[in-house]
């Protein structure tokens, strides 16, 4: 088109120029498909939920523990609170996230972004943010209905706490990124995250939370990304000392996850 | 002439043996609906998205408004509008958003408002993408195309799978498009669209130039026979045909009598230009009284047949199974 004197002029955009309206346009068709945002949200309140109210025992006090252990005068089902918080971690990350860039994918709508002058770059940031503040809210969500309906005490160590809740996150969204990187198609994305999403589950104590874990189940467990963030909150929540193997193992993923999959990522 | 606007020359692409683009090279001036036109699979595509800067040339040059695309893509995406052959969007997200949100790519964007009314969209901005036909989804890629206010817009494959109502109103918005100064590249498989729509074009076969030209420039540098073809009733096939044969034989401008497979009683006769003035006074004479006559004219499926030696047969393409994820 002709150049008018009034129009500003060609700029050479930097790839993110329309990035703000980008992340809330994903947002808001984000939510219109009702089930990503209600399973990242609700999922792990509704499994805590079930565990305290359906599973006989678990809000009555703890009285066969030694009365010197950690564990004596809490109900089990705060003893399940971390696994359940874990489990608040890993499923965006892992079950919401890489479907959603694997349908664009497949759709072509990265491809057609890298026509544009925004990256498609933007659109997987776009769901990297919508899927953590998700995970956030599951999160708050489920702490929120811990305190209310079960009682939950309150972290021993808020820091430890919030560290090793930072360093799974991290952890988890390096995996799901991956899976979306490499999965070739939606169907794809969700048979590799589903096929790790539970073992994981199992490994972070979904079965056999805190003080009833098989120390086989422990000892493997605390070398996968869930495992070691369930530990490192249950150690924070209600032990003393710092679970330093599992922070460092939660680093090693992230530090091993996010470079390969930045590296793997497939655009069309 | 002015300095043109995007040059090709020379490009290669392969993909693993199969070579896709094989040498092409091509200029197009600004202003112009310049058309690709060739079979499924002649590398139309690969063209177009390599010379857009969306793919790797294995060799060759490409040159858009002066800037190297292949080496500094990004330097064309704000003067670069593309739709794509094979891309669709959210199904949830409306023609307003998608086109709100496009908008804010650029640096100088054109009015969202303005360009659905221009693609008769205005109705359906609240409409999610997965609700609209499939004619209202290629309005809608050409505007995401248009978005930015481009200089050239790549189409590819624009009227593949609508109607031919759909189809017509879709060329005259190409044409209502270009009305407003924009370079268009116009891909096509539609013999007939890149002869109602381009002012040039290339003829690709096999990832080679076979043709290039104005349509009408390539029609008539075809060679000059012409074709009348006559049609009888079951009554009077039979001596009209003698006849037309003993013609054939005796008379300076008639080359040839051929029966058409399909319709019953049509006989084609080619010759020269002076051809139909052969024919009449013959038929007339005998007192043989066609139900119908006309004269062939002859289309860009005559070139292509002329430089392949191939009838033109494009099948519509088959819905892409699973070859998008190695597209590099
Ligand atoms: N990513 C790819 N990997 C392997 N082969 C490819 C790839 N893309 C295209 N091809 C092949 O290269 C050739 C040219 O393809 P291209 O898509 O450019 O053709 P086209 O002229 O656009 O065809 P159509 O009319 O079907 O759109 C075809 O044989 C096609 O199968
Ligand atoms: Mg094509």
């Amino acid at each position: 088109m002709t150049t008018t004197t009034a129009a500003p002029a060609r700029r050479r955009s930097s790839g993110w120029h329309g990035f703000r309206r980008l992340l809330t346009t994903e947002t808001k068709v984000w939510m219109r498909d009702f089930a990503s945002p209600f399973f990242g949200i609700v999922f792990p309140t509704i499994i805590l939920l079930g565990v305290g109210y359906f599973i006989p025992g678990m809000r009555e006090t703890i009285t066969d523990a030694p009365p010197d252990s950690v564990w004596f005068g809490l109900t089990p089902i705060a003893t399940f609170l971390p696994t359940v918080l874990a489990m608040a971690v890993g499923t965006a990350s892992l079950t919401v996230m890489p479907v959603t860039i694997a349908t664009y994918r497949e759709k072509g709508v990265l491809r057609r972004l890298s026509t544009t002058p925004m990256r498609p770059q933007g659109i997987v940031a776009s769901h990297l943010i919508i899927n953590m503040v998700t995970t956030l809210v599951g999160i708050a969500l489920a702490l929120v209905v811990a305190e209310l309906a079960f009682g939950v005490p309150v972290p021993s160590r808020l820091g430890v706490v919030l560290l090793a809740m930072a360093l799974g996150l991290s952890a988890m969204f390096a995996l799901g990124m991956l899976v979306a990187a490499v999965a070739p198609r939606p169907s794809s994305a969700n048979a590799i995250a589903m096929s790790l999403y539970f073992p994981m589950l199992l490994l972070a104590g979904l079965w056999t939370p805190g003080p009833i874990m098989p120390d086989l189940l422990r000892d493997i467990g605390q070398f996968t990304p869930l495992g070691a963030a369930a530990q490192a909150l249950t150690t924070g929540w209600f032990e003393s000392g710092f679970p330093m193997l599992q922070m460092v193992v939660m680093v090693v993923w992230t530090v091993v996850l996010l470079p390969l999959a930045v590296r793997l990522f497939r655009w069309s | 002439m002015a300095q043109p606007i995007v040059e090709v020359s020379n490009l290669r692409k392969t993909y693993g043996d199969k070579v896709a683009v094989d040498g092409v090279s091509f200029t197009v001036q600004p202003g112009e609906i310049f058309g690709i036109l060739g079979p499924n699979g002649a590398g139309k595509t690969t063209t177009v998205e390599t010379l857009a800067g969306l793919r790797h040339a294995d060799g060759g040059s490409v040159t858009v408004l002066g800037h190297d695309t292949q080496r500094d893509p990004a330097a064309v995406k704000d003067l670069l509008g593309v739709q794509l052959q094979e891309a669709t969007l959210h199904d949830k997200i409306t023609v307003g958003e998608v086109l709100q949100l496009f908008a804010g790519f650029y640096s100088r964007p054109a009015d969202p408002d303005e360009l659905l009314a221009l693609l008769d969209l205005t109705e359906h901005t609240d409409k999610q993408f997965g609700r609209l036909s499939g004619g209202q989804k290629q309005r809608l890629s050409i505007a995401l195309a248009l978005v930015g206010n481009p200089e050239i817009a790549i189409l590819d494959e624009l009227t593949t799978g609508l109607d031919p109502q759909a189809r017509r109103s879709t060329w005259e918005l190409v044409e209502r498009v270009r009305a407003t100064g924009v370079t268009i590249l116009l891909v096509t498989h539609f013999m007939d669209e890149a002869e109602r729509l381009c002012d040039r074009l290339v003829v690709i076969d096999a990832g080679r130039v076979v043709a290039e030209g104005t349509p009408t420039g390539l029609i008539d540098g075809l060679d000059d026979e012409r074709t009348v073809v006559v049609r009888f009733g079951a009554d009077d096939a039979g001596r009209a045909r003698e006849r037309l044969d003993r013609l054939a034989a005796e008379h300076p401008d008639v080359a040839r009598v051929e029966e058409l497979d399909g319709t019953p009683g049509e006989i084609a006769v080619s010759g020269t230009p002076r051809v139909l003035f052969a024919v009449v006074p013959a038929l007339a004479e005998a007192d043989l009284v066609p139900e119908d006559v006309r004269t062939v004219t002859r289309t860009l499926e005559d070139v292509f047949l002329a430089v392949t030696g191939r009838t033109y047969a494009p099948q519509e393409p088959e819905p892409e199974l699973t070859t998008e994820g190695v597209r590099s």
